[in-house]
């Protein structure tokens, strides 16, 4: 450890901005619940700095106690070596620390110069956009990465943002940055480049960095050391060119482990169970709608449908689960036309796990068995339908879907809304999975779930693959799509902009496709 | 015929100009608001008891301006009350509008019943028709200097929201609750000034209504137009300048059934009345087309979310 010490020092010693802090032995409770206890990190002046572990391992809720989002109740900060006390986001801002959260926090309806102008502490109270505007340029010279002014944040894509929130912490002076697992929503290009840039900010001694990740290969290439957390302890520290991702992953889950990629049987047949062709959208609040020409899915095989956020992707999801309208287009189900209601998804064994599944495929105050039956509580064994709901049956059902898919829940007979995120998505993986499945479109299935449920999740995909259904993938997480999909097909700006073999595909490639650039 | 077409399309002009000003008061002060995040349908209430607070006060004075200054106060209140009720955990701003509305027009009526007979000083016009032989050009041209006030009311707001401090942040507390608490702004506090002042327009809209045009007090005053102003707030894209606009066309419309009968069309008049009516249906089945979502819309209505 000792000579770590002192390469990172060297790192800092030319760094007349970035300052160092150091949490020691943080606690945080929340009512009965100890969140953190006894963690201690400590960031040196000018380097990148990796804050690794699981889902509610306790990474969030450090970095709030540290930005004053939360009090810790046990323990000290040291910033630039003083003892300092941090009770108010205010008081973290006076400090020089910043943060870059997973959700933006730009002002959609603004444009990048007012969003810049308006998260300063001192705005005058009438504003006088010249003299702001000419200084907002000549400070953009002097930054890494361009972002254009006058654009609406909203308008902007993912990696942009990104950046426009990067730029703001570095517009509001801070010299102490955290990023909130920043390279979620780029594609693999975009988040070379901005961890590359983010890396030369770092030693080039303007700010001090912490990237909460949990993507061994970004924490090799650009983190110069860890910090790592499970269950709300300190699990190991160290200079990453010491310490191997076998390492790194034992700490993060307390042994090691490498998951086991599910097993595929079976090749795709010529038997087409979803034909589009021709299919348009209207265009939506300034957003250009779908464009797709033709996209056939067979059984026996998972198609991944690879993107940037906002290219299109959630609005096919929508129309193929019913929830949005399309303009012109047909579309076919095992050769039969089919228009995504009730009816003809029932008739055809299709079925949905939409992203965000609470919201989009749950009734949140309804219970886990009626959430679980809402596919089939108005048909009886045999399909027919029926006017008096088989009450008993529905209860037994729902346990035994629980009990097959490890749902932790205190009953059948709780709103669904009260479980966890994980939970709900295998209530409702356990729910579309029921039954004769021809064809399930799934979106970002693992968003938000911990390793485990992941390698969980993913295995159950493959097992319908497997027994020979036609699976339609939607990810915003490329590896997802290399890892799970038997063709690759790239959406940009709602048209299909490549479609290749999963086998031997080159992330790269895709990676320029995905920004409309091959 | 020409004739006739341009003396119907010249006291439309001219009843936009008189009947607008409500619509642009009531507008503007919804505007505020829901740029803030929040809807009040409580300011109908505020307009009736505008109204009825400005004639009182100006038959009990003898002053119309202390009068419109008074409606501007009821209206306050009743726009404070709103805010600080929908600051709490769990209260529906839809919901709670409604109740107001009913409150706002309840309270009128029941203070209001001594003023509905005996006359009140009104406010002056003012004269754009110098100019002009014609007593019909004169007379359409006499112009309520509280239609001026709301074009200035709106052009202020217009450079409030661009480039001010205030403005802006009325803004950002509307469109995005995660960038206001990043920022530390008191989302809470923000909409209840925004509230309560957007409630103080539209108090002053109802001064207008009993002190200018029709220019006295009775139940039927305001016959909804409180409530249209929020449909015309989404047909302005919650943008005031355009509410100036919506107004002008609003009244416009309004205007058509007496313009009609200027020049002898004599059928249908209770037919031609509902113009504005027709209008705003037609305005919020134009915007609300299935499928998309509207543009220009503050990201925190709760209508929205």
């Amino acid at each position: 450890m000792s000579d770590i010490l002192e390469t990172s020092h060297a790192i800092g010693v030319d760094s007349p901005h970035a300052i160092g802090v150091e949490a020691i032995d943080i606690g945080k409770r929340f009512g009965a619940f100890h969140a953190l206890s006894g963690v201690s990190m400590k960031v040196r002046p000018g380097t990148v700095h990796g804050l690794l572990g699981e889902n509610g391992a306790g990474k969030s809720t450090l970095v709030k106690c540290l930005l004053g989002y939360y009090r810790a109740d046990e323990g000290s900060f040291l910033v630039d070596n003083h003892e300092a006390t941090i009770e108010r986001p205010a008081d973290a801002d006076a400090l020089g620390l910043g943060m870059v959260y997973q959700h933006f926090t730009l002002v959609p309806s603004m444009t990048v110069a007012e969003n810049l102008v308006m998260s300063r502490r001192d705005v005058p109270a009438a504003i006088d956009w010249r003299s702001e505007l000419n200084h907002l340029a000549d400070f953009m010279r002097s930054m890494p990465f361009k972002v254009p002014l006058h654009a609406e944040a909203g308008s902007l894509a993912a990696g942009e943002r990104q950046k426009t929130e990067i730029v703001k912490q570095l517009y509001l002076k801070r010299r102490f940055l955290v990023l909130d697992e920043p390279t979620s929503v780029l594609t693999p290009a975009e988040a070379d480049e901005m961890l590359g840039l983010v890396q030369e900010l770092a030693h080039s001694g303007q700010v001090s960095i912490v990237i909460i990740t949990h993507k061994l290969k970004e924490v090799a290439k650009f983190v110069d050391e860890v910090t790592v957390l499970r269950r709300g302890r300190f699990a190991g520290a160290g200079a990453v060119r010491d310490l191997g991702p076998a390492d790194l992953t034992a700490m993060m889950i307390g042994e090691p482990h490498t998951p086991a990629k599910p097993e595929r049987v079976g090749n795709a047949t010529s038997d087409i169970r979803l034909s589009l062709n021709g299919l348009r959208t209207a265009e939506d609040n300034g957003r250009a709608g779908l464009s797709i020409d033709t996209l056939t899915v067979r059984a026996h095989e998972i198609v991944g449908i690879a993107g940037v956020s906002g290219n299109g992707q959630k609005d096919l999801v929508e129309v193929l689960g019913g929830q949005r309208p399309i303009a012109a287009g047909t579309m076919e189900v095992d050769g039969a036309s089919y228009d995504a209601s009730r009816a003809a998804s029932q008739a055809h064994g299709v079925r949905v796990l939409p992203e965000e599944p609470l919201r989009n495929g749950c009734v949140p105050t309804m219970t886990v068995a009626d959430n679980l039956a809402l596919r089939s509580f108005d048909r009886d064994g045999t399909g027919k339908p029926i006017s008096w709901l088989d009450r008993s049956g529905m209860a037994a059902r729902a346990t035994q879907m629980i009990a097959a898919f490890g749902v932790r829940a205190p009953s059948a007979q709780v709103p669904i809304g009260v479980l966890s995120g994980g939970n709900v998505q295998r209530c409702v993986l356990a729910r579309e999975l029921d039954g004769d499945v021809r064809l399930l479109i799934v979106a970002n299935p693992c968003f938000g779930l911990d390793v485990k449920a992941v390698a969980e999740t993913r295995a159950r995909i493959v097992a319908a693959r497997n027994a020979g259904t036609a699976v339609l993938l939607i990810s915003e997480d490329l590896d997802e799509i290399l890892e799970l999909s038997d063709r690759i097909v790239v959406m940009h700006g709602g048209h299909v902009a490549a479609e290749l073999p999963a086998e031997g595909a080159d992330p790269q490639e895709i990676g320029r496709h995905m920004l409309g650039h091959a | 015929m020409i004739d006739s077409l341009a003396t119907v399309a010249f006291s439309m002009l001219a009843g936009s100009l008189r009947v607008s000003t409500p619509f642009l008061f009531v507008s503007l002060g919804e505007c505020l608001t829901e740029k803030s995040g929040r809807i009040n349908l409580g300011n109908e209430g505020a307009l009736v008891l505008g109204a009825m607070v400005a004639y009182a006060t100006s038959y009990e004075t003898g002053n119309p301006w202390l009068g419109v200054f008074a409606a501007a106060l009821a209206g306050l209140c009743l726009g404070a009350l709103h805010g600080a009720i929908c600051s709490l955990a769990r209260v529906n701003d839809v919901a709670m509008g409604i109740a107001f509305m009913l409150a706002g027009t309840g309270i009128a009526f029941f203070f209001g019943k001594p003023y509905v007979q005996p006359s009140a000083p009104l406010l002056p016009g003012i004269s754009f028709g110098f100019w002009s032989d014609s007593a019909q050009v004169k007379n359409a041209l006499l112009v309520s200097p509280l239609f001026l006030l709301g074009i200035a009311a709106a052009l202020a707001m217009h450079w409030c929201f661009k480039s001010t401090r205030a403005g802006l942040r009325i803004r950002i507390v509307g469109d995005s609750q995660d960038a206001a608490l990043a920022l530390g702004l008191p989302i809470d506090r923000t909409r209840f000034l925004a509230t309560a002042a957007g409630s103080a327009l539209a108090g002053i809209g109802g001064a207008f209504l009993s002190l200018y045009y029709p220019g006295s007090w009775n139940e039927g005053l305001s016959s909804g137009q409180g409530l249209m102003a929020v449909a015309l707030v989404v047909f302005a894209r919650w943008n005031p300048i355009n509410c100036l606009y919506a107004s002008l066309l609003f009244g416009a419309a309004g205007a058509l059934g007496p313009s009609l009968q200027t020049v002898g069309v004599t059928w249908g008049y209770y037919l031609f009345y509902a113009t504005p009516y027709v209008v705003t249906l037609a305005v919020l089945i134009v915007t609300a087309r299935g499928g998309t979502s509207l543009r220009g819309m503050p990201g925190q209505l709760s209508i929205g979310r």
